[in-house]
């Protein structure tokens, strides 16, 4: 299992491979809205703005290139959301997937559930590399025959073909929700799956579409009560009646769904007393969570805000085990971010397989990765000026202020309009995705 | 030009808050870090507080007209206007601004600008392009028969570069002092017209809401005038269709969807 290096060597992150547009003028539709790897990693998949889902897929490692890992290469594109119109509310309704999650595999096809604001689908995905030839009463080119014109009989064989991968809807999971959907989350016992939108969370059982359990509900009677929204939500790893979820007000509250039908009360409340000294106006907006995200092996959980990652064991609410701080030199700078909107971007954030290493993204195409053992962090930039296959990418630093060194950038020459908002880590190896405005960049460990 | 000058005034800003708000009593003679053209000494918390407030009234209230709000944005900027407020009404602030009768007849006090509730094409360049969300238009409004009553407007080719200036203008407290604080006196008015809970009140009763959102915005055109747009009005979609969800939730879409009915 690849850690992030074992007996102190520092993993070394190569360019691999890029996706996308290469010009800057990025089209709306091309905008990457989410990442995610299946749960072998053969499969990556993507989702943008303009309701696409691309699936790479990594080809057989070559026994003669074994300096590198497979290649991603385009698996099956499919559009899996339309725009729509809400006729009761005069508003369209957006075809932007917001979220991917993988259904583990059981046959030769490929599940996956993908959302967008209102409707969650279920997603096959299948090959075929073979056809049937030989009917007795069509034609090869699918023209009936004359039965009168049959004199012998065949039994029809299967051919190789070409690969064709289709990609079809086999569930529709609608009009459950009144609020826009922020998180998807699949269940370990492979049958069930959490929805939540900004006040509601819904379990839906994978083959029925009809109807869903609503099992938090945190709209308040009167509306001008509302102070506090849901961002994510997750269910546990190992044990299926468990699941988080976060608010905006920094908060994260593990749920039982053995304790009662409505989880309107928390098992858990995992919640950080606010540091006095860093109080400002801007405290309450950069405290909501924008992503959460159980560890692999279900003992942790992370938590991104936007200044830090949080680590929080479990079994200790009052504050989380770690704290990172992914972009501190961006806190005297919250009224800018404030004004050109930054601040309510939301990050995501992923652990690696072995839970040893966390990566998140930032401004200016960097992306962060904290080492949990050694607690050492690395800055890294996703760039096309570094796009040679197994160019070791040079670690990036930021200069708050003060004199700048050679190398450095300060924090007024950041681009604030690329950021890395989605990340992801493969299970098992040292490879991860990670997506600018409208590139998808796959960076590898070096492989000597 | 501007745009550097903007930035120029955002560095200024980030100056204020990051030291403003480390010291709570704060002495405005003292010296700050590189000096800029123009600019004499520190503007007071209390400034700073109210430059903050004006800007997150400004966004609550731009809404994006195509696409659903985002609420969580909208609340977490409606609890920021709520601290804030609560601030100042314990500091006395909150009374010492006198109530100014403006003047205004009622024409201009019903204009409601929903300014910027357009599509984004129409929308300022710059700094307010983006699709913010309008807090009000999310909510379920249980008493609606008043959102006949709602006013509306159409932008006019001048507004939106006169937001664009007096954007510019709130981010330079400086020198447009006197626009400030008339800006601000007016919303203070509206504001101290209600109860204390009066944030409350932008989520509430939609008149209400939008008549705050009228006077703010209003302050913000620098009383341009406005003619009549329609407002749009959101109410919850169809009920799951589904027999476990929970009744109480079947209730209230059931509530609105009358309500809807008894409306048209």
């Amino acid at each position: 299992m690849a850690g992030a290096g074992g007996g102190g060597n520092d993993i070394q992150w190569c360019f691999s491979q890029v996706k996308g547009a290469v010009d800057d003028d990025v089209a709306e539709a091309d905008i990457i809205s989410t990442v995610e790897f299946n749960h072998s990693g053969e499969l990556l998949a993507t989702g943008d703005k303009g309701g696409r889902v691309v699936i790479f897929q990594q080809e057989q490692e070559n026994k003669t290139k074994s300096h590198s890992r497979g290649e991603y290469n385009v698996y099956s594109t499919f559009q899996s959301h339309e725009p729509e119109f809400d006729y009761l509310k005069s508003l369209e309704i957006e075809e932007k997937i917001n979220k991917i999650r993988w259904l583990p595999q059981k046959n030769a096809a490929q599940f996956l559930l993908s959302t967008n604001d209102k409707t969650i689908k279920l997603w096959k995905i299948s090959e075929r590399d073979k056809r049937p030839e030989g009917y007795n009463l069509k034609e090869e080119d699918g023209r009936y025959r004359d039965p009168t014109t049959v004199t012998t009989l065949r039994v029809p064989v299967f051919r190789p073909m070409d690969l064709m991968v289709e990609a079809s809807p086999r569930r529709i999971f609608a009009n459950a929700h009144t609020y826009h959907i922020n998180s998807i989350s699949i269940n370990s016992d492979y049958e069930t799956y959490l929805s939540a939108d900004d006040l509601r969370i819904n379990l839906w059982h994978l083959e029925i579409t009809d109807r869903s359990f609503n099992i938090v509900d945190i709209k308040p009677a009167n509306m001008e009560e509302l102070t506090e929204v849901i961002t994510a939500t997750e269910f546990h790893p190992n044990s299926c009646s468990t699941f988080v979820y976060s608010s905006s007000k920094g908060t994260i509250r593990l749920c039982d769904m053995r304790a009662s039908a409505l989880c309107d009360r928390h098992s858990k409340l995992f919640e950080e007393p606010e540091d006095p000294s860093n109080r400002s106006f801007f405290s309450e907006i950069i405290s909501s969570i924008s992503d959460v995200k159980f560890s692999h092996s279900g003992r942790y959980m992370m938590t991104r805000d936007y200044l830090s990652v949080k680590i929080w064991d479990l079994n200790m609410e009052n504050r989380p085990v770690e704290t990172y701080q992914v972009h501190e030199y961006l806190r005297s700078k919250l009224c800018s971010l404030y004004e050109n909107d930054c601040i309510f971007d939301k990050f995501e954030c992923c652990w690696n397989g072995s839970d040893s290493v966390v990566m998140t993204g930032s401004y200016n195409n960097f992306f962060r990765m904290f080492d949990r053992n050694t607690k050492r962090d690395i800055t890294l930039e996703a760039s096309r000026e570094n796009n040679k296959p197994r160019t070791v990418l040079k670690p990036r630093k930021v200069c708050a202020s003060g004199k700048r060194k050679k190398d450095e950038i300060s924090v007024d020459s950041l681009d604030f309009n690329k950021k890395i908002l989605h990340t992801a880590w493969h299970p098992k190896e040292n490879i991860i995705a990670v997506a600018t405005t409208n590139n998808l960049y796959i960076f590898q460990d070096k492989v000597n | 030009m501007e745009e550097e000058e903007g930035l120029h005034q955002l560095q200024l800003l980030d100056t204020m808050f990051v030291r403003g708000l480390k010291r709570k009593c704060f002495d405005g003679e003292e010296d700050i870090e590189g000096t800029l053209a123009g600019f004499k000494a520190l503007p007071s918390y209390n400034l700073q507080r109210q430059s903050l407030l004006d800007m997150y009234l400004v966004k609550l209230q731009l809404c994006h007209m195509l696409v659903e709000p985002n609420l969580c944005r909208s609340v977490l900027i409606a609890n920021t206007v709520r601290q804030i407020q609560e601030e100042m009404t314990q500091d006395g602030t909150w009374q010492m601004i006198s109530t100014q009768s403006t003047g205004q007849t009622s024409l201009d006090r019903l204009v409601s600008t929903d300014i910027l509730c357009r599509s984004s094409k129409e929308q300022v360049e710059g700094k307010l392009v983006q699709g913010y969300s309008s807090f009000p238009k999310d909510f379920e409004d249980t008493q609606s028969q008043e959102s006949s009553e709602i006013l509306s407007t159409v932008t006019s080719g001048q507004a939106p570069r006169s937001l664009q200036s007096n954007m510019w203008e709130i981010e330079n407290p400086q020198e447009n002092r006197g626009n400030f604080q008339k800006s601000l006196d007016q919303i203070f008015e509206t504001l101290e017209n209600k109860t204390p809970d009066s944030v409350e009140d932008l989520f509430s009763e939609v008149d209400n809401s939008y008549y705050d959102l009228d006077t703010v915005l209003t302050v913000m055109m620098g009383n341009t005038k406005m003619g009549h747009c329609d407002v749009l009005e959101t109410f919850p979609s169809q009920a799951p269709t589904n027999s476990n969800s929970n009744c109480k939730s079947d209730l209230n879409e059931l509530d609105h969807i009358v309500e809807i009915l008894v409306e048209s």
